[in-house]
C-alpha cells in the first residue's frame, strides 16, 4: 500500500499575523493585511500599497550577524520553519524519539529569491565599485538558501529543494516534499515557500504588467478577488511552511494531525508566459490530476482555496476551470480567495494557503473572500463572501497559477484515520 | 583612540562578539566563529574604514587578530590620537 502523508506542524509569517494562529485568527475575522507600503518611498510608484509583515522581529530568529548577512526572504523562512517544527514537537538528530536527520528533508520554493539584495548590491557595485560587493551577496540571493539555511539549523540531511515556479512554488514544494515522502526517500518534510519581494524593482516590474492594484485610497478593500471591480493583485511578503509527515510515523508518535496531503497536481500550460489560455484548460488538467494522484472523487471536494487574485484574467478562468473539473457540483462547493485577506505572497503563497486550507479542514470553517462587493457576472460560485461559514468539511483543493504556466493543485483531505 | 581598540570595535560589530573574547592571539575562524566570507567583509570594513586597499595574498595570511594590527600598521594606519 501506498505510504500516507500527513500535515503535523505549521509555521507562517504573513501580513496578518506572526504565528499560523495569528495569520488563522486574521482569516477568521475576515481582516485585510494590506496597508500603504512603508518599506520604501513609492511615491513615483503606480501602485502604493502591499501586505508587510507588521512588528515581525527578526531578531527571535535570526542573530545579528545572520540578520546582516540573509536577505528577509531566507529570514522568513527561517521563522516559519522554527514555528512549524516547535508546532510538530519534531526533534531531529536525536537518539529516542527523534528523526533521524538522514530522513528528514526540506523543500521551499520562492518566485524570485533575494531581490532587495540584488537592488542593494547594484547600487553598492554604481556607486563605489565591484570591490565593495559583499560576499555574502550570492547565498543572500539565491532562491534555494531559504532551505538551505533551514537544513543547516535543524540538521536535516535528506532531500532538498526550491522550486522557483513563480506564483505555484509554495504549492510545488509542498507536492514535491509529499511524493518524496510516498516514494520512501525521507519521513519527515519542511516544506512550503518563502518570499519577500516588496521592493521598488518587483513593483516596478508588476506594474509595467499592469498586474498590481492601484487602489491606494483604499488598501483594505484593494485585494477584490472575484468583484467587479477588482484591478490586479496586492504584493504581499511572508512565509508558510508545513511539517510533512509520513502517517504511521505521527501516529507512533501521537502526533496532531491537521490534515492529510492526499494528492498533488502539476502541469504546463505550454501557452503564454504570463495569461492563462483559453477555459483555463492547463488548471483544468491539474485539478484534474489532483483528484486522480488523490483517488478523489470531484463530488466529494467541499472546498476550493483559490488561487483568485483578482486579476481581471485570472478570477475568470479559474471560475471556468472549476466549472469544468466538477459540472453541477461547482454549484455546490464553497471557494474562496483568502488573497482577498493576505494579499498575493507569490512564491509563499501555496505554503500560506495549504496551511489554511488544512485549517479549514482540522476547524470545520470555511475561510471567506472579503471585498467582494459585487460579484463580476462571469464568476457565480459560492466564493464565501465577506464572513467564514461553520460547515465540517472532509475535502479540499489549494490551487495555485504561475506565471511561465505552472499550475499546482493539492488535494487534501481531513484526517480521521488510524493505522489500519 | 588607539588603532587596535578601533579594529576591536569593528570586530565586536562585524562578527558580533565581545570584548573579552578579542585577545590578539584570538583565531578568527578557531576562536571567534568567523567563517571565510566572514573574513573577507571584515576585511573589506578596515579597508574602508581605513582606506588601504589588502590583496588577496594578504588576506590569505590573516589568522588572528594580531595579524590585522599588523598589517595595518605596515600600511602606515596610525592612532587617531582622540
Amino acid at each position: 500500500m501506498r505510504r500516507r502523508v500527513v500535515i503535523t506542524g505549521l509555521g507562517t509569517v504573513t501580513p496578518l499575523g506572526n504565528s499560523a494562529p495569528d495569520t488563522w485568527e486574521g482569516i477568521c475575522a475576515g481582516r485585510s493585511g494590506i496597508g500603504r507600503i512603508t518599506k520604501f518611498d513609492s511615491t513615483r510608484f503606480k501602485t502604493k500599497i502591499a501586505g508587510e509583515l507588521k512588528n515581525f522581529d527578526p531578531l527571535n530568529f535570526v542573530s545579528k550577524k545572520e540578520l546582516r548577512h540573509m536577505d528577509d526572504f531566507i529570514i522568513y523562512a527561517l521563522a516559519a520553519a522554527e514555528m512549524a517544527v516547535a508546532d510538530a514537537g519534531l526533534v531531529v538528530g536525536q537518539g529516542s524519539g527523534g528523526a533521524n536527520g538522514d530522513r528528514v528533508g526540506v523543500i521551499i520554493g520562492s518566485a524570485i529569491g533575494g531581490l532587495a539584495t540584488v537592488e542593494n548590491g547594484t547600487e553598492t557595485i554604481l556607486k563605489e565599485g565591484p570591490g565593495r560587493v559583499s560576499p555574502f551577496l550570492i547565498p543572500a540571493v539565491l532562491p534555494n538558501l531559504g532551505a538551505g539555511h533551514v537544513s543547516i539549523r535543524f540538521g536535516a540531511k535528506g532531500p532538498i529543494g526550491c522550486p522557483v515556479a513563480a506564483c505555484a512554488a509554495g504549492t510545488c514544494a509542498i507536492g514535491d516534499a509529499a511524493r518524496i515522502i510516498r516514494e520512501g526517500d525521507a519521513d519527515v518534510m519542511i516544506a512550503g515557500g518563502a518570499e519577500a519581494a516588496i521592493t521598488p524593482l518587483a513593483l516596478g516590474g508588476f506594474n509595467a504588467m499592469r498586474a498590481l492594484s492601484m487602489n491606494n485610497d483604499y488598501p483594505e478593500r484593494a485585494s477584490r478577488p472575484f468583484d467587479r471591480d477588482r484591478d490586479g493583485f496586492v504584493i504581499s511578503e511572508g512565509g508558510g511552511l508545513v511539517i510533512l509527515e509520513e502517517m504511521s510515523r505521527a501516529l507512533d508518535r501521537g502526533a496532531r494531525i491537521y490534515a492529510e496531503v492526499s494528492g498533488y497536481g502539476c502541469t504546463s500550460d505550454a501557452f503564454h508566459m504570463a495569461a492563462p489560455p483559453p477555459g483555463g484548460e492547463g488548471a483544468v488538467r491539474c485539478m484534474q490530476a489532483a483528484l486522480r494522484d488523490a483517488g478523489m472523487n470531484p463530488a466529494h471536494v467541499d472546498y476550493i482555496n483559490a488561487h483568485g487574485t483578482a486579476t481581471v484574467a485570472n478570477d475568470r478562468y479559474e471560475t471556468e476551470a472549476i466549472k469544468t473539473v466538477f459540472g453541477e457540483h461547482a454549484g455546490t462547493l464553497a471557494v474562496s480567495s483568502t488573497k482577498s485577506m493576505t494579499g498575493h505572497l507569490l512564491g509563499a503563497a501555496g505554503g500560506i494557503e495549504a496551511i489554511i486550507a488544512a485549517m479549514a479542514l482540522y476547524e470545520g470553517l470555511l475561510p471567506p473572500t472579503i471585498n467582494l462587493d459585487h460579484p463580476d457576472e462571469q464568476c457565480d460560485l459560492d466564493y464565501v463572501p465577506h464572513r467564514p461559514r461553520k460547515k465540517n468539511i472532509q475535502a479540499a483543493l489549494s490551487n495555485t497559477f504561475g506565471f511561465g504556466g505552472v499550475n499546482a493543485v493539492l488535494a487534501l483531505k481531513k484526517f480521521e484515520g488510524t493505522n489500519g | 583612540m588607539k588603532l587596535e581598540d578601533r579594529i576591536i570595535e569593528i570586530i565586536m560589530e562585524q562578527l558580533n562578539v565581545t570584548r573579552e573574547e578579542c585577545v590578539s592571539e584570538a583565531s578568527f575562524i578557531n576562536d571567534l566563529g568567523a567563517d571565510s566570507l566572514d573574513l573577507v567583509e571584515l576585511i573589506m570594513e578596515m579597508e574602508e574604514t581605513f582606506d588601504v586597499t589588502v590583496s588577496d595574498d594578504e588576506l590569505e595570511k590573516v589568522r588572528t587578530i594580531q595579524d590585522v594590527f599588523d598589517f595595518l600598521k605596515r600600511k602606515g594606519v596610525k592612532d587617531t590620537g582622540i
